[in-house]
């Protein structure tokens, strides 16, 4: 549908801009002797009304002649054409009976070109104008569409978080927490204490955009501690986290979920247990995490590919090209490298104020 | 009464505590083993025949299904999980009952009363169980084989061939033979079709390990592998490979 003829507001825009196109017509009609100013605009007034929608018409030609993709040559030819054509026909046609309605003919034949040049121009600057038109449609359409993409990703991140929590950790911690009321009630109310920070926490941190990394750690650290109640000796923990990183913010339950594929998926298949290494570091603007675990090869249950998968959907909706997440296996060793910008409070900010500029790009 | 012999496995140590508390209160039980994971569990099923079994499903190297697999039909078991999922596959494997983590005194006790009302009663055969225990619609990624209390993991695409050998098959892999009780037929429905075919009423083969086909008397052929074994091809075995290998 044409963008004038299907909105009120718009026509009135557009024929409003007829105005000062028909006075000056009229001008130029009324310098010439020939006419007076009343005469000029009796002749102009029907003309420019019955051309101001003539010219609507050059809407067609633009639309299928995309500025972007259509041949210069091609495309100035074919305006041109039109141009003419509907000046000629304008001009010559309905301007004689209009001019012999009025009485006007012979001053009407001595000034034709004057009528046909500017039907020509009036047509070539309808084109312009509808050549514009197209490009701010199509903008504000990207636009909108950004946006849109924008929310989706948010959703889906909402959606990622809801499924990080693994109701079956949290059975199997209930089911500690039962053994450990008869045969340890001190170590039963610890991991209650345990289970609800880390519950508490991890709830809070969903409505949040970014966060420090040091509360990912506690986070990561409180669920570790959990499954050392459940696994006993079976899980060795390590960490190397280097001062000045864990002030850095980053999407929250990024760290968690690596964590917790490296218990189920690595620890957890071995029957003498493993151990997990935990590794932050920050050089210059860049953000480091590696999460190493000791793994079965030969474990059935895959490489808990749906947790890792989430957290490098999770990176990339943040990040886009600026973060990376490698997955390294050797031997009986599994390794996550997850490589980000260093962001920390100003910076972080900033960047949060616009999320959908850093997705568009 | 007779005393019930029981045998707890799960990879947790708390967990295991849990069964051994709540059989407390009850002295016609006594715990016979406790076990880590399904290897010890394989062993000390086939060490101390035990009557009754509960079974944690998540565990390191043999689940609790290839656990059940392994044990054969004599014991009575009852599965102990945090998921639910498995309720359905554990009823067709004949499990007496299935506890969801974590569980009461009175949930546990109905389960034991269950168990006590079937012992004595024989569960269907082994290779019956293997194939209900296969989760619906999915192919065999490895084969786990007893023998006395020690158990092998074959992986499938490390099985050079099944031969059938009266109730059990022999199962070629790097060299080594085992052997598993199930029939051949059985066996067949579970593994990949489009990896191994049936090329003689008493043997499969893997696809992957054929290197050619020779005639062998007028109406058969035999297949010879990489490492120069020759298995007989009936015709209609030729007919399965031609169409297997037709459409590669």
């Amino acid at each position: 549908m044409h963008p004038i003829l299907a909105d009120p507001r718009r026509l009135a825009l557009y024929l409003a801009a007829w105005i000062p196109l028909v006075l000056l017509l009229a001008g130029v009609l009324a310098s010439t002797d020939d006419f007076t100013w009343i005469q000029a605009g009796e002749l102009t007034l029907p003309l420019a009304a019955v051309y101001a929608f003539v010219c609507l018409s050059a809407w067609y030609l633009c639309h299928f002649l995309p500025l972007r993709t259509s041949s210069i040559y091609y495309l100035l030819l074919t305006i041109n054409a039109a141009a003419g054509l509907s000046s000629l026909i304008w001009a010559g046609a309905v301007g004689w009976a209009v001019a012999i309605g009025l009485g006007l003919e012979p001053q009407y034949l001595r000034q034709r070109p004057i009528l046909f040049g500017a039907g020509f121009l009036l047509f070539d600057l309808a084109a312009a104008f509808h050549y514009a038109l197209i490009a701010l449609e199509s903008s504000r359409q990207a636009q909108e569409r950004a946006m849109q993409a924008g929310i989706l990703a948010r959703e889906a991140e909402l959606r990622a978080l809801k499924a990080q929590i693994d109701p079956h950790f949290l059975f199997n911690s209930l089911h500690s927490i039962s053994a450990l009321t008869t045969s340890d009630p001190a170590k039963a109310r610890e991991m209650c204490v345990l289970l609800s920070d880390f519950l508490r926490s991890s709830l809070r941190m969903g409505d949040r955009e970014r966060i420090p990394l040091s509360e990912e750690l506690a986070l990561a650290r409180s669920f570790l501690a959990i499954q050392r109640i459940r696994f006993g000796s079976r899980l060795q923990i390590e960490e190397d986290v280097k001062d000045g990183a864990t002030g850095c913010l980053v999407p929250p339950l990024l760290l968690q979920p690596l964590v917790e594929n490296a218990v189920t998926h690595g620890v957890a298949t071995r029957v003498e247990g493993g151990s997990i290494r935990i590794g932050i570091s920050r050089t210059g603007g860049r953000l480091a995490i590696r999460i190493e675990n000791t793994f079965d090869k030969d474990a059935r249950r895959g490489r808990g590919g749906f947790g890792l998968a989430n957290v490098r959907k999770r990176l990339e909706a943040c990040y886009g090209d600026t973060a990376s997440m490698e997955v390294r296996e050797a031997e009986d060793r599994f390794r996550v490298d997850v490589q980000l910008p260093a962001e920390t409070e100003a910076a972080g900010a900033a960047a949060v104020a616009h999320p959908a500029q850093r997705k568009g790009d | 009464m007779n005393t019930i012999r029981v045998v707890i496995v799960d990879d947790e140590e708390l967990a295991r505590q849990v069964v051994h508390e709540m059989l407390l209160p009850h002295p016609e039980v006594e715990v016979v083993a406790e076990c880590a994971n399904g290897f010890e569990a394989v062993k000390a099923v086939a060490e101390l025949n035990p009557d009754l079994l509960f079974l944690d499903v998540q565990m390191p190297k043999l689940d609790g299904f290839e656990v059940l697999e392994l044990i054969g039909p004599d014991v009575a078991v009852v599965f102990i999980t945090a998921y639910d999922q498995y309720a359905l596959r554990a009823f067709e494997v004949h499990a007496v009952d299935y506890l969801l983590k974590p569980f009461d005194g009175a949930r546990f006790d109905a389960a034991l009363e269950r168990a006590k009302e079937r012992l004595g009663t024989k569960m269907p055969p082994p290779s019956q169980l293997a194939a209900a225990a296969r989760p619906p619609s999915q192919y065999l990624e490895r084969i786990v084989v007893r023998d006395g209390p020690k158990v092998d993991i074959i992986p499938c695409e490390r099985l050079d061939y099944a031969e059938a050998q009266d109730d059990y098959v022999l199962l070629r892999s790097q060299g080594k033979n085992y052997l598993k009780q199930e029939t051949i037929s059985n066996l067949e429905t579970s593994l990949d079709p489009a990896r191994f075919v049936r090329i003689h009423r008493s043997y499969i083969v893997n696809l992957e390990r054929i290197a050619k086909i020779e005639p062998y008397t007028k109406d058969s052929r035999v297949a010879v592998l990489g490492d120069g074994t020759k298995l007989p091809v009936s015709r209609s075995g030729y007919a399965r490979l031609k169409e297997l290998l037709g459409e590669g």
